[in-house]
């Protein structure tokens, strides 16, 4: 685990990028891993998907499936992978600081 | 040259007449480090007999949720070269029909920017190409898709990249245009292929007969096997000359010294619906009760054809054994035309697509979903009527229930009475 600092905040990352816990989120997160994920400026439609995540993660203690994410945020998942260029698992899940979703190849 | 790591039970696996993809490795280590840990870190796994790959990293490029399966080894202390070792599966061309150009130009790509090494092809049909790092994945994704006008291909809960056999483009047998077939499909389910959606993996395979060469019923959640509705064509005068010994039986495939074809030992008696006969002078085959196993036709090319009335027969839900066992796929539309744009399959398609995202639990495959609500809800979502083609042997297992409401007049059913009645 490598740690990275910004803001005056340092957070735990694994190799790919992802937040070690989520306590440890906070908005600066965001802010930081933004540029890498290719987001310029971050909208309401953003943070619309990055909150469901959250409130989804909190409730189950799980990342919620595809389908549910596009369902309650109401986008299409080739719109989410337009707000989220590197798509819901990858960017979103890592922006909003959920542990990184484990699956099968 | 000396390589960097000692791999005496690797070097095992280099004797004996077989090929060795140790052998082969050790040719791309001579020039390339990352070959050289690859031998290091598998060598040491067979010491300790553990794994040192982690599983499951997630990486990609931006706009595709597959393609790129992340590794990463977990001894990077020991083989920094492998710290980052992700594979790229790239979508191969219908019936894997390339351009030595295009060939070469991949290896080109993947010898500068990754590993040098390439498994031609992973069992999904891909071409893999067998470890980079992170940030070689974008310029490489890049030269593929803009110089080589290449794609990436599936993985994760996607639609995988959909694989038929050679089909007409040298099989006289095919029923159906595998290469339209795959291609249409690929260019039409695009965003089920790049970006997952499905509760987990979704395969298409398309074989052209049924001697089905893709193994698309083994391997497929949705096999599209070609078929024919009419009769086998034959020419009962190439029938006697394979009994006359003139023509080698199955092609010369097994054999290469022409003799005579005992034609009840080894077509008749094998048939297994039994629907053929030997006049001594005509082959009859009573065409009703022939199942297309393409036996007879194999053996005896130049005599029996498929017929001219072709198209496919759509089965569903094959896989390995993961949360099951593995299973085969099985008929849900016993024939259909496949003629360009098929749009009649990829209707279906959309209902068994929205029945399986509805209903499937996470990683549970369709075959799987299938087995645990009953072929019937499968059907009914699909608005498929049952049909005894459906059943392996429908006069002696025959489990079609019947709704009340699609029988005339219908009925009544009282559980609790009928306990009532039938205590025991």
């Amino acid at each position: 685990m490598a740690a990275v600092e910004f803001k005056g905040k340092t957070f735990e990352v694994d190799e790919d990028g992802f937040i070690a816990s989520f306590d440890t989120w906070c908005p600066e997160w965001v802010d930081y891993v933004k540029a890498s994920e290719g987001i310029a400026e971050l909208t309401d439609e953003h943070w619309k998907v990055i909150n469901v995540l959250q409130d989804y993660y909190k409730k189950h203690g799980i990342a919620p499936m595809v389908r549910i994410l596009t369902k309650v945020t109401g986008y299409k998942l080739k719109y989410i992978y337009e707000l989220f260029p590197s798509g819901p698992g990858k960017g979103a899940c890592k922006m909003a600081g959920l542990p990184k979703p484990t699956g099968c190849v | 040259m000396a390589l960097k790591h000692q791999t005496p039970m690797l070097d095992e696996l280099e004797k004996g007449p077989w090929p060795s993809f140790v052998s082969d490795i050790k040719k791309v280590a001579a020039r390339k480090p990352m070959a050289e840990d690859l031998l290091g870190v598998l060598e040491l796994s067979y010491k300790e007999k553990e794994g040192h790959w982690k599983h499951g990293g997630i990486v990609g490029v931006f706009g595709y949720g597959g393609g790129v399966i992340g590794r990463y080894c977990d001894r990077p202390d020991l083989f920094p070269n492998v710290a980052h070792f992700h594979t790229m599966r790239v979508n191969q061309p219908a019936s894997k029909f390339y351009t030595t150009d295009v060939l070469r130009k991949i290896c080109d790509i993947w010898e500068a920017k990754g590993s040098g090494l390439t498994n031609m092809h992973g069992s999904t049909g891909d071409i893999i190409l067998l470890g980079t790092t992170t940030d070689q994945l974008e310029p490489i994704f890049y030269e593929l898709t803009h110089e080589l006008g290449m794609d990436l291909g599936g993985s994760g809960s996607n639609l995988r990249t959909p694989e038929g056999c050679v089909g007409k483009a040298r099989c006289e047998w095919s029923c159906i245009d595998t290469q339209d077939i795959i291609y249409d499909l690929t260019m039409t389910f695009q965003d089920e292929l790049h970006r997952p959606a499905f509760p987990y993996k979704f395969k298409f395979k398309c074989s052209g007969c049924p001697n089905d060469c893709v193994a698309a019923i083994a391997r497929s959640d949705c096999s599209i096997i070609g078929t024919w509705r009419d009769d086998i064509r034959i020419d009962q005068e190439a029938v006697r000359a394979y009994i006359g010994g003139d023509f080698l039986p199955h092609a010369g495939g097994h054999e290469s010294t022409k003799r005579a074809l005992d034609i009840q030992a080894e077509v008749i008696d094998l048939c297994p619906t039994h629907c053929m006969e030997w006049d001594g002078k005509n082959l009859k085959i009573d065409n009703k009760n022939c199942v297309r196993c393409m036996h007879c036709i194999t053996i005896m090319p130049r005599a029996l054809r498929p017929g001219v009335d072709t198209g496919a027969t759509i089965l569903c839900g094959a896989k390995a054994p993961i949360l099951e066992g593995a299973q085969l796929s099985s008929v849900i539309i016993p024939f259909i035309k496949m003629e360009a744009p098929y749009d009649e399959f990829k209707d279906f398609v959309d209902k068994l697509w929205n029945y399986w995202m509805e209903h499937g639990k996470n990683r549970e495959r369709l075959g799987e979903l299938i087995q645990r609500q009953g072929l019937g809800a499968f059907l009914k979502a699909c608005e498929i009527t049952p049909d005894p083609r459906m059943i392996n042997t429908p006069r002696f297992n025959p489990y079609i229930f019947y709704d009340p409401a699609d029988v005339p007049g219908g009925w009544e059913h009282d559980p609790k009475a009928f306990r009532e009645r039938h205590q025991a």
